[in-house]
């Protein structure tokens, strides 16, 4: 960028230009800047309570008191907390069984709508419903049609004669864990069946033509084609699925707020009731924390299990 | 479903071979298909029966003549916009959602180009790192976010949620965006290079120009996220005229004593209605943006 000029004022201009030269041409400043304002907003909001979080599990922090630091006492005293481990049980209960019936019945939803259908794309759209919907306002939804009087499904229960008396559906131990994981698969079916078939629909059909020519019967064309083919989006779907379902508080808090008697508290909600209604922050800090590893784990199995599909399939590692 | 001979042009269409009876079609597929559809739309149904009802009416009816409603009444609706502090917190969620999600945009676009295009040392780290930066639940965050917000002087002020929001909406807009940018032709950018345009002007004049559609689906992703969000916004803020819609509902609407079920319905109802209007004219736009993020 050496330029030999006469008068200084065109130096000067030439310099300038030169600068923004550079600075186009340098991509690591360029792309340092560019990042600038996600990565701003990312480390102080994100990274940073992320550690902070962490910190915090280890004081005895109140609201409105600055805590000190007390090593592992939160989380002993946790340990021998009958109310955490049932929460960690619920946590457990929750997303398991709602993960497997989400999955089983968005596939088959997925299947039933990969299929020549007439309205196809309209069906497509108001499956979705559920999804989009501010989870709260469907979760208020459900609470009313749980009523414990008025619910429309003992009215019809009762009305087609298989019922004496309405059903408790939240004001019994069993019966509000059945109800909220009902609520919770219903919210979550949409997701899983609208990516698989996202999934179906990139799957050749010469494949199935082929097997079939080849004298496969249905069930070994899904079992030998459809489900290897959609294994990575599974995996991915799955680990999302997993994740939100295990930090899951909106749907209890609005239904139930963990009750009756603790049987619904998932370690969110109990995170929440402890730290901000009970104003115990440290103490709520460290039950969040306690999710980490559970998350972690759910990352890393469906990291590794995409690994070696896509080594499988000879895809590029990017 | 007139056609009663379907089967080879089906197939002739399809490029499928399908060998499934009209009767068999009916019992594999329409049935379960009816019965998983009602269930997923019953509780909407539901919202908006009880919403137009009376109240003598809610009570009285039970059993399968309490499926439909025989004197329809805007009252509860009437009740909710003028009498509640609903709109308030339409309003609310409406300001907060709309700059939180703008706000995301600007901050994707520019850091999913440098990713992308850019290619700066460590850009294929960094874009790991934020996908791993979506994996992280607002529910591990409330309670450190919670005092820093209280530190910053944010607490019970829209600003805490339009700062906080972009923490889960950057990750996911950023990796979409990733994926939109990378279906650009690279040749597009080398031409404009050649041609002495700076990167900025690439970025305006060229890919953001082809990728509007990305933007668009990205932009209704945050839009709903931040219309949903509950955990920040039940934390962070404190006075009933503060709140936004979500949260007003489910703390202020809901008296214990009474049972206010039409109110509360006309709540929900209303307050789903924007998103799914904003959601019907985009239906494929969003329906890409969720398939996307996860075949990335």
């Amino acid at each position: 960028m050496v330029s030999i000029t006469g008068s200084n004022d065109k130096s000067a201009a030439t310099e300038r230009i030169s600068w923004l030269e550079r600075l186009n041409s340098n991509r690591n400043l360029l792309g340092f800047l560019f990042m600038l304002p996600a990565a701003l907003v990312l480390l102080v909001f994100l990274a940073y309570p992320l550690g902070l979080g962490v910190w915090l599990g280890f004081t005895d922090v109140k609201v409105g008191r600055p805590g000190h630091f007390i090593g592992f006492d939160n989380y002993e005293w946790l340990f021998q907390d009958d109310i955490f481990w049932l929460s960690v049980f619920n946590t457990f209960l929750y997303t398991s069984v709602a993960s497997v019936i989400k999955f089983a019945i968005g596939l088959w939803l997925a299947l039933l709508l990969n299929r020549n259908l007439p309205f196809k794309s309209f069906l497509r759209a108001i499956v979705l419903l559920p999804f989009i919907v501010p989870t709260v306002l469907s979760a208020l939804a459900f609470w009313w049609i749980y009523d414990s009087q008025d619910s429309v499904i003992s009215w019809t229960l009762i009305e087609m004669g298989l019922l004496d008396q309405p059903i408790d559906f939240l004001g019994n131990p069993n019966n509000a864990r059945a109800s909220v994981i009902a609520a919770n698969i219903w919210r979550g079916i949409p997701f899983v069946a609208i990516t698989l078939l996202a999934g179906l629909q990139t799957i050749s059909p010469s494949l199935y033509e082929a097997a079939t020519i080849d004298g496969a019967n249905e069930w070994q064309r899904f079992r030998r084609i459809t489900l290897p083919l959609l294994t990575p989006i599974i995996a991915v779907v799955m680990t999302f699925s997993v994740l939100f379902t295990f930090t899951d508080f909106q749907l209890i808090w609005v239904m139930t707020r963990g009750g009756p008697i603790n049987a619904t508290h998932l370690m969110a909600t109990l995170s929440y009731q402890r730290a901000i209604i009970g104003g115990a922050l440290g103490e709520g800090a460290a039950i969040a924390v306690a999710m980490i590893p559970f998350l972690l784990a759910a990352v890393l199995f469906s990291y590794f299990g995409l690994q070696r599909q896509k080594w499988q399939q000879g895809g590029r590692d990017d | 479903m007139t056609n009663t001979t379907p089967d080879r042009n089906a197939d002739s269409r399809e490029g499928m071979v399908s060998l499934d009876s009209i009767p068999r079609k009916v019992v594999t597929v329409y049935i379960p298909l009816a019965i998983i559809v009602f269930v997923l739309l019953f509780p909407f149904y539901w919202m908006g029966v009880t919403t137009f009802k009376t109240h003598q009416e809610l009570y009285s009816n039970r059993g399968l003549s309490a499926l439909w409603i025989y004197e329809p009444t805007i009252q509860n609706v009437k009740h909710l916009l003028f009498e509640t502090e609903y709109p308030r917190w339409l309003w609310n969620t409406m300001f907060v959602t709309v700059t939180a999600t703008f706000l995301s945009i600007f901050c994707s676009v520019c850091a999913a180009y440098a990713i992308e295009r850019l290619r700066y040392k460590g850009a294929r780290t960094v874009g790991m790192l934020i996908f791993l930066a979506y994996l992280v639940p607002p529910s591990i965050l409330f309670i450190p976010l919670s005092i820093m917000v209280f530190k910053l002087g944010l607490f019970d002020s829209s600003w805490a949620l339009i700062l906080t929001y972009p923490t889960f909406l950057i990750p996911f807009c950023t990796w979409l965006l990733m994926g939109y940018f990378r279906s650009i032709p690279y040749e597009l950018e080398e031409c404009a290079l050649v041609d002495g345009a700076t990167r900025l002007q690439i970025l305006m004049k060229i890919v953001l120009p082809l990728s509007v559609p990305g933007l668009i689906s990205a932009g209704i992703f945050a839009f709903t996220l931040s219309w949903n969000e509950f955990i920040y916004a039940l934390t962070f803020i404190s006075s009933a005229e503060n709140k936004t819609m979500p949260v007003g509902v489910v703390t202020e609407l809901i008296t214990f004593d009474v049972y206010n079920w039409g109110g509360l319905m006309a709540g929900a109802l209303l307050g789903s209605l924007p998103i799914a209007i904003l959601y019907s004219f985009f239906v494929e736009h969003y329906v890409s943006s969720m398939t996307g993020a996860v075949k990335e």
